[in-house]
């Protein structure tokens, strides 16, 4: 049974209101409490080590897996490793995320490693979202780890949203692209308070056509901490494009390490970084419309990291 | 009524941007302000709607002394300024930046603001106001956010420039039907000798100060600019008292 806290954490990182439809699975403080299959999404209980195998049949369109976290116990540290088993043809959006909230003084955590197969021109929307709440002075932390191996033709988009109340975060993602394979990789990262956050992202291109996508936009306020590291490569005939823009306030501080390596003249690889701060003329023409300093700034904040 | 009494606005070097500039701007007129680059035109502008604080002098709106207030309670008693070189907004799109300026219109409205400042409404609605606008465009947006508010006072920095012959055409005519249909009082810095032809009255701006010449002897100057090789519009062309560069 899931209590009002548990659908509060819900509706935050997974965007639900209710129980969703078709499948899911639903981990609570270190268990699941809620699963559901249908005949073309199987989720199955690993034996080895605590987490969950998805495993999504061929030729599967228009379906959605939800497998949101939440934790709210005490000094939980939870560690998960689930597997996703995207069928050739298949074309499915999957909401994963966590929640948590800390209502004390000791750390909670969550590591969540996650391992794609994504198939032969198999198609996935990838949505995970992270938020951390609660009156505790314990750390929420959150470390992510995403392993993604994209075959011949599939299409990958990875929205990663973390936009609330995460102290420490780790998120490193390694991506392997196959000929003609599509990523596209949009970020959103707010920081505050004394909050770090580390983004690590491995993308290695090695099929012809390929191209892969990153736009990361992140805003760091108060003494928070930001530090990005992406890391393109390509070893064929291929397009990346890696974007990164950040909005730095009051004393944060943010780091972003570029690197693009081309391993074949045919590789086109583009990287742009931008770090600066809140425009002022931005802020003034939002005033100007009748805008208080306060909503000028949350305007241009909040459409920055839609 | 705005009236502007002895504005001065010096540089912290000591320069002075606009000195000792009076005027009373009534309700229900087009005024243009027009002159040389650099004489202060937009300095004036800026000051009305309190983006920039002058050393000295007041600003008075129907008798209200307004020389402290800021910008959003300026804004807020109908005040409007369109940029001259507006600013882009990444993730915010054109129908919300109209929506933010107007308070919630409806979208048949908003299309009806954009096609005022020609841009088919199908075509820019859901697209960003960001990098991705060219100049024309951006500026388009930017006269439409001002257009869909309900202002006493609007004032518009150099509307034309970027603007295609149609869309200023266009422009033009909004132009006159919102003095046509509104009681709002207009400012339009051009150098434009179509939009100068539009106001009740043109203001010449001359190194910082305003400068008393009739307004059919600035139209008259705007005319022989049609001969000037350097066609900068810079405004200065033909006026005796003024020294053309070109």
């Amino acid at each position: 049974m899931l209590s009002a806290l548990d659908r509060l954490l819900l509706e935050k990182v997974a965007d639900l209101h209710e129980i969703p439809k078709g499948a899911y699975n639903i981990r609570r403080n270190g268990e699941g409490v809620q699963r559901n299959t249908t005949a073309n999404i199987d989720i199955v209980t690993k034996k080895d080590k605590p987490g969950i195998d998805i495993i999504v049949k061929p030729g599967t369109k228009g379906e959605s897996v939800h497998i949101p976290v939440i934790l709210s116990a005490e000094g939980m540290k939870d560690v998960v490793y689930n597997t996703f088993e995207i069928g050739e043809g298949a074309d499915v959006l999957i909401v994963a995320g966590c929640g948590i909230h800390n209502a004390c003084s000791e750390t909670e955590q969550h590591d969540g490693v996650h391992e794609f197969f994504v198939r032969k021109g198999a198609r996935i929307r990838y949505v995970e979202k992270h938020y951390g709440e609660g009156p505790g002075t314990g750390k929420r932390v959150l470390n992510p780890k995403t392993i993604l191996d994209a075959e011949e033709g599939a299409v990958v988009e990875l929205e990663l949203v973390q936009i609330m109340g995460v102290d420490d975060t780790v998120r490193d993602t390694e991506i392997t692209l196959a000929d003609r394979a599509k990523l596209i990789v949009t970020e959103r990262l707010l920081t505050d308070f004394l909050q770090k956050a580390v983004s690590d992202v491995d993308i290695l291109i090695k099929g012809d056509d390929a191209s892969a996508q990153v736009i990361s936009r992140s805003v760091a306020r108060g003494h928070s901490r930001q530090e990005f590291l992406f890391n393109l490569d390509g070893y064929a005939r291929c397009r990346g494009h890696i974007q990164c823009d950040a909005i730095i306030m009051d004393n944060a501080v943010v780091i972003s390490t570029p690197k693009i390596g081309a391993f074949s003249k045919d590789a086109q690889l583009v990287h742009e970084a931008a770090i600066g701060r809140l425009e002022s003329q931005q802020l003034l023409k939002l005033m100007s419309l009748g805008l208080s300093e306060k909503e000028a700034e949350d305007t241009i904040l909040k459409g920055f990291l839609k | 009524m705005l009236q502007l009494k002895d504005i001065t606005l010096r540089l912290s070097d000591g320069r002075a941007i606009l000195e000792g500039v009076s005027v009373a701007l009534q309700g229900s007129k087009i005024y243009a302000i027009t002159g040389p680059n650099g004489s202060g035109k937009s300095s004036i502008a800026r000051i009305i709607m309190g983006m920039q604080q002058p050393t000295a002098g007041f600003i008075l709106l129907n008798g209200q002394d307004i020389t402290h207030f800021g910008i959003t309670q300026r804004a807020k008693l109908g005040i409007g300024y369109a940029f001259q070189n507006p600013p882009r907004f990444k993730g915010i799109k054109v129908s919300e930046l109209i929506k933010l300026a107007g308070g919630s219109k409806d979208q048949t409205s908003i299309c009806d603001m954009l096609y005022s400042v020609g841009l088919c409404a199908q075509d820019y609605l859901n697209r960003d106001a960001d990098g991705t606008l060219s100049g024309g465009e951006a500026k388009r947006i930017e006269i439409a956010t001002v257009l869909s508010r309900r202002l006493r006072f609007a004032v518009f920095d150099e509307p034309e420039a970027g603007i295609d012959l149609w869309s200023f055409q266009k422009l033009a005519d909004t132009f006159r039907e919102m003095h046509g249909k509104t009681d709002t009082t207009i400012v339009i810095i051009s150098h434009q000798e179509r939009i100068l032809e539009l106001a009740d009255e043109i203001l010449l701006m001359k190194d910082g100060r305003l400068a008393p010449v009739p307004r059919e002897e600035i139209l008259a100057s705007k005319d022989s600019e049609a001969s000037c090789r350097c066609r900068q519009s810079c405004g200065k062309r033909g006026l005796e008292h003024v020294e053309c560069v070109g």
